[in-house]
């Protein structure tokens, strides 16, 4: 194999509760510490010991943030699943399994080297008790792979005393496991591989400096604490749960007020999804900022309740974090499979605001504008992050604050206001955009109203009178039609002389992005839209106008974001063609490329180029 | 809040409270329940509560869920917000609402089959918080709104008005709530709001969750013979075991009870229940023994009404979640968001 120097991917596989996660954070973020833009994926199963997992890290210079669809190097942790993690390496490729016990059956593929690695008995010698020697185990192969990539073993044990703070005797052990696997690696195979980090420190301004590496569940908790929440309730469901759990971690640390010792925010572990958007809407209701994070079958339960807020006008902020479905579907594995049920979340005609994140970057800012809207609106806004987004680190440009940011808490009347009133009507388009004023309990009597999902007319009444029963209906229309203005604008790189086109949003953005890239390569260039929110806003349907083809690039079956473009634009059908992933792991840039070359011939066919000749376009940044 | 707003009718007359308003001041809508309906009995001793109580009508906050009972919170304080919210998830509300304000009074009113049915789950839930609001139930043992159902209250061998007879065991809210904690257990009957009212104030100053179970006959659906929820069969059947003056903080105890007979509870407050009880063997401070004597006369066909268990020290949510005296709703901006400087010092654990 031809040297690749920081471009590579390795696929790890291990068995669920063995350390196999501490062993790969270790080598994921040891490789990003010496200035190598990483990717780390976890696949994991819905079980707390026992199943198949694995974990891929991308070595990607060109700061890539997808999978490629290709893996370089496996490392064969379990007996269970050796036979299709050697099928999987691509050919050239290289497989580390552990030679403790011999496995005729990896020695199959004649394409690949096979390096072994007795961990099993290395640990057994040097470590005692049973529970040690299977986590050692696997932090053994992490020095394994430290030889192989040449990386700085000074790197990591600073990385372990930084994760060991408070435990210095495990750093001890981890380095011994660690120079156990790398000594041995060292002593009996020609290291290091052509597949190779080389530290990008010194280079003037490496990839890595400016940037963190972080889930999207964290980054969406910490926006809602920097955003301004005070209420969140929930109730737990993979993959959302860690949403809350980040939110409660930075609360309980900046959010303690420093006189009293009190509290400024409140967690209510709901019995139900039913309740726990129920406190959202009581809250949000009542003039708090209020939010809970779910899953999609969370928000299926939540539907008759996201109907009341759609037409009571009641803010709320919802984080979707999609996993597989239908039904209980596969919980830990990835998904975009939730476009439709939110957007039509309830019975009745119903429609509502949703943002679309790329990445924990954009988790974070979405959460403040998420607030920010639904308040304006005075209606729900659901943030449809994913799987792949919400629970995998990844690097990212450094989160900012403005502090100078000042909440739209939209058009909340005050007492002086309330008192100059001649009367209050609650659902009156008094400004023209659809936007009615509210009043917060607590104020003034004569800001009192009576919220129903029952029909009302604009004046906030009880009615079955069809004509008022319109006019609250027809005013939400355009309410909805205001909201088109206040969305996150889409993402847009458009070349007018180029006619074809993909869109895409969300997590499935950086394989788009480096699709692109390879398609350059092979002579075919597109235009590209990211769709950051629905409503769909103006832009979005001139550049559905302007393209004769456009691929839509979705992580489900069903074409679910093509579908609410041809139901809310005007974009003929027929131009809209679907690139659909749906297996559960996060779609490639291979998937996309592959896809698009079977639909179009590109105009000139240049020969086969290495992807790493490819423009960056792609990253983070 | 200084400001008061004019009385509607302003006649020279009618009583006052310490707020200056009449009792008008505290009415709401029209009912559109039936004539002779138990519901709008209750909707009058809550305006009559709340008068008396000198509550400022926008600090009530009125939640339901749905059915006739839910309806009721319209007809009541048109001065507090209401929120009649979707069928059997009142508390649901009511939790988020109080979590971020818990300066107002919450007054929830619901029905049996908006508890009892779809609703037990997080009926169940706010009493295990001890979600600070006063939450009536008007218990007809019938579905009105879809025309004479059965609900989960209705008593073994009790008859539909097409001659149906129940065989299915009730769930007594009553007894639920003192199996799962709660703080303030009470019965009463919509046709005697003398032991209602107080009760109803007793609940609204409790600190915690305060039920008040109220039997309230549905005239059109279950006012016949052989039903156990008609007006006939409740007077006849029920017995108030321990009833309750409640004495505001202000106001001085009056002295037309012997002492002995009276047994004051004082509330977080400083406001009093006196407690008078008609039956000297029962104990409304006593969980089990309470339980035991609500069961015991349960059996008999006999409803024990009056404030049946009350304990004044339970934890209420906000004392669990230990959130600061000022209502969430009120931080200022500034206070709630850490800054740039924050989040610099958070993103080093993530390099």
């Amino acid at each position: 194999m031809p040297e690749r120097v920081n471009n590579f991917a390795i696929k790890i596989a291990t068995v669920n509760g063995t350390g196999s996660a501490s062993a790969n954070s270790l080598l994921m973020k040891s490789i990003f510490r010496s200035g190598v833009p990483v990717m780390g994926k976890n696949y994991f199963p819905s079980n707390i010991q026992g199943l198949p997992t694995w974990y891929e890290i991308r070595v990607t210079k060109d700061s890539y943030v997808a999978r490629s669809g290709k893996i370089d190097i496996m490392v064969a942790m379990n007996a269970e699943t050796y036979a299709r993690d050697v099928r999987e390496v691509t050919s050239g490729g290289y497989l580390i399994y552990d030679s403790t016990w011999p496995r005729p059956a990896l020695l199959a593929r004649d394409d690949i080297t096979v390096l072994g690695v007795p961990l099993a008995k290395l640990c057994n010698e040097n470590f005692n008790g049973v529970r040690t020697r299977i986590l050692m185990k696997n932090i053994c192969y992490a020095g394994v792979l430290a030889a192989l990539l040449d990386l700085d073993v000074a790197k990591i044990r600073e990385l372990l005393a930084d994760t060991y703070a408070k435990k210095p005797a495990l750093v001890d052990s981890n380095m011994k496991a660690i120079e156990l696997g790398y000594k041995y690696t060292k002593e009996n195979f020609a290291c290091p591989l052509p597949l190779k980090v080389a530290p990008q420190l010194l280079e003037g301004g490496s990839k890595t400096r400016g940037h963190i590496m972080i889930d999207g569940n964290t980054s969406a908790g910490l926006g809602c604490v920097f955003a301004g929440a005070t209420v969140g309730a929930w109730y737990p469901i993979t993959p959302s749960t860690s949403l809350m759990d980040a939110f409660k971690m930075f609360a309980d640390k900046m959010r303690v007020d420093p006189e009293s010792g009190r509290k400024n925010f409140a967690f209510i572990q709901a019995e139900d999804e039913l309740a726990a958007i129920g406190m959202v809407l009581g809250a949000s209701w009542n003039g708090a900022r209020a939010f809970t994070a779910t899953s999609g079958p969370g928000v299926s339960l939540m539907n008759e309740f996201l109907g009341l807020a759609y037409y009571a006008e009641v803010p709320a902020v919802l984080f979707d974090i999609q996993r597989v479905g239908p039904s209980t579907g596969m919980p830990t594995r990835t998904q975009q499979c939730d476009i439709l049920e939110a957007a039509y979340a309830s019975h009745g005609d119903t429609k509502h605001v949703c943002l679309y994140p790329k990445d924990p970057e954009e988790c974070f800012y979405f959460a403040r504008d998420a607030f920010d809207l639904a308040e304006r609106l005075q209606t729900p806004v659901m943030v449809l992050s994913d799987l792949d987004i919400g629970m995998n680190d990844w690097m990212c440009p450094d989160l900012k604050w403005d502090d100078s940011y000042v909440p739209d808490r939209g058009k909340v009347l005050g007492l002086e206001e309330i008192r100059k009133l001649e009367k209050f009507h609650r659902y009156l388009d008094v400004d023209g955009d659809g936007i009615p004023y509210r009043t917060l309990p607590g104020v003034h009597p004569k800001g009192a109203y009576f919220t129903r999902g029952s029909g009302h007319t604009q004046y906030g009444a009880y009615t079955e009178d069809s004509a008022e029963y319109q006019i609250v209906l027809d005013r939400l229309t355009r309410k909805f039609h205001t909201a088109r203005r206040l969305v996150p604008k889409a993402a847009i790189e458009h070349d007018p002389k180029v006619d074809i086109a993909i869109v895409a949003y969300g997590s499935s953005d950086g394989a788009v992005r480096e699709a692109r890239d390879l398609l350059g390569s092979h002579g075919l260039t597109t235009n590209y839209m990211r769709l950051r929110s629905f409503p769909f806003g103006e832009d979005v349907e001139k550049f559905l106008e302007a393209h004769k083809l456009v691929f839509v690039v979705e992580q489900n079956r069903d074409g679910q974001m093509r579908s609410l473009l041809t139901l809310e634009t005007r974009v003929e059908k027929s131009k809209l063609r679907s690139l659909l992933h749906y297996s559960g792991l996060p779609i490639s840039s291979e998937f996309i490329v592959k896809g698009l070359l079977a639909e179009v011939e590109p105009k000139t066919r240049k020969p086969e180029v290495v992807p790493a000749t490819a423009k960056t376009s792609g990253g983070a940044a | 809040m200084t400001f008061l707003p004019k009385p509607k009718v302003r006649h020279p007359s009618l009583p006052k409270n310490a707020l200056g308003l009449t009792r008008r001041d505290y009415e709401g809508g029209l009912s559109t329940l039936c004539a002779g309906c138990g519901h709008d009995s209750i909707t009058a001793a809550i305006i009559e509560a709340s008068w008396g109580l000198d509550i400022e009508p926008q600090n009530m906050v009125k939640l339901s869920g749905i059915g006739c009972s839910s309806k009721t919170t319209a007809y009541f304080v048109s001065g507090g917000h209401g929120f009649n919210s979707v069928h059997g998830r009142m508390p649901s509300i009511a939790m988020g609402a109080n979590a971020a304000n818990r300066d107002l009074i919450y007054v929830g009113v619901s029905g049996d089959g908006d508890t009892l049915s779809i609703g037990l789950g997080q009926f169940c839930h706010a009493i295990r918080r001890n979600l600070n609001m006063a939450y009536i139930i008007e218990n007809n043992g019938v579905y009105g709104l879809t025309k004479g159902q059965f609900s989960a209250s209705a008593d073994v061998g009790t008859k539909a008005k097409k001659g149906e007879v129940n065989q299915q065991p009730p769930i007594d809210p009553v007894l639920l709530a003192m199996t799962l904690g709660a703080t303030f257990v009470a019965r009463s009957f919509s046709g005697d709001k003398q032991q209602l009212v107080p009760l109803i104030q007793a609940a609204m100053r409790h600190k915690g969750f305060a039920l008040i179970d109220v039997l309230s006959p549905c005239v059109t659906f279950n006012d016949h013979e052989g039903s156990t929820k008609s007006y006939e069969y409740t007077r006849e059947h029920y017995d108030a075991a321990v009833n309750a003056d409640f004495v505001p903080f202000q106001k001085e105890i009056s002295a037309e009870y012997a002492a002995g007979d009276v047994l004051p509870v004082v509330l977080h407050d400083g406001s009093r229940i006196l407690l008078r009880k008609l039956d000297a063997s029962y104990d409304p401070t006593d969980r089990a023994a309470a339980s035991m004597a609500i069961q015991e006369r349960l059996k008999k066909g006999e409803f024990l009404t009056g404030l049946l268990y009350v304990d004044t020290n339970g934890k209420e949510f906000h004392d669990v979640n230990e959130t600061p005296a000022i209502p969430l709703n009120q931080i200022a901006h500034g206070r709630l968001s850490p800054g740039s400087a924050a989040l610099a010092k958070v993103l080093a654990r993530y390099r």
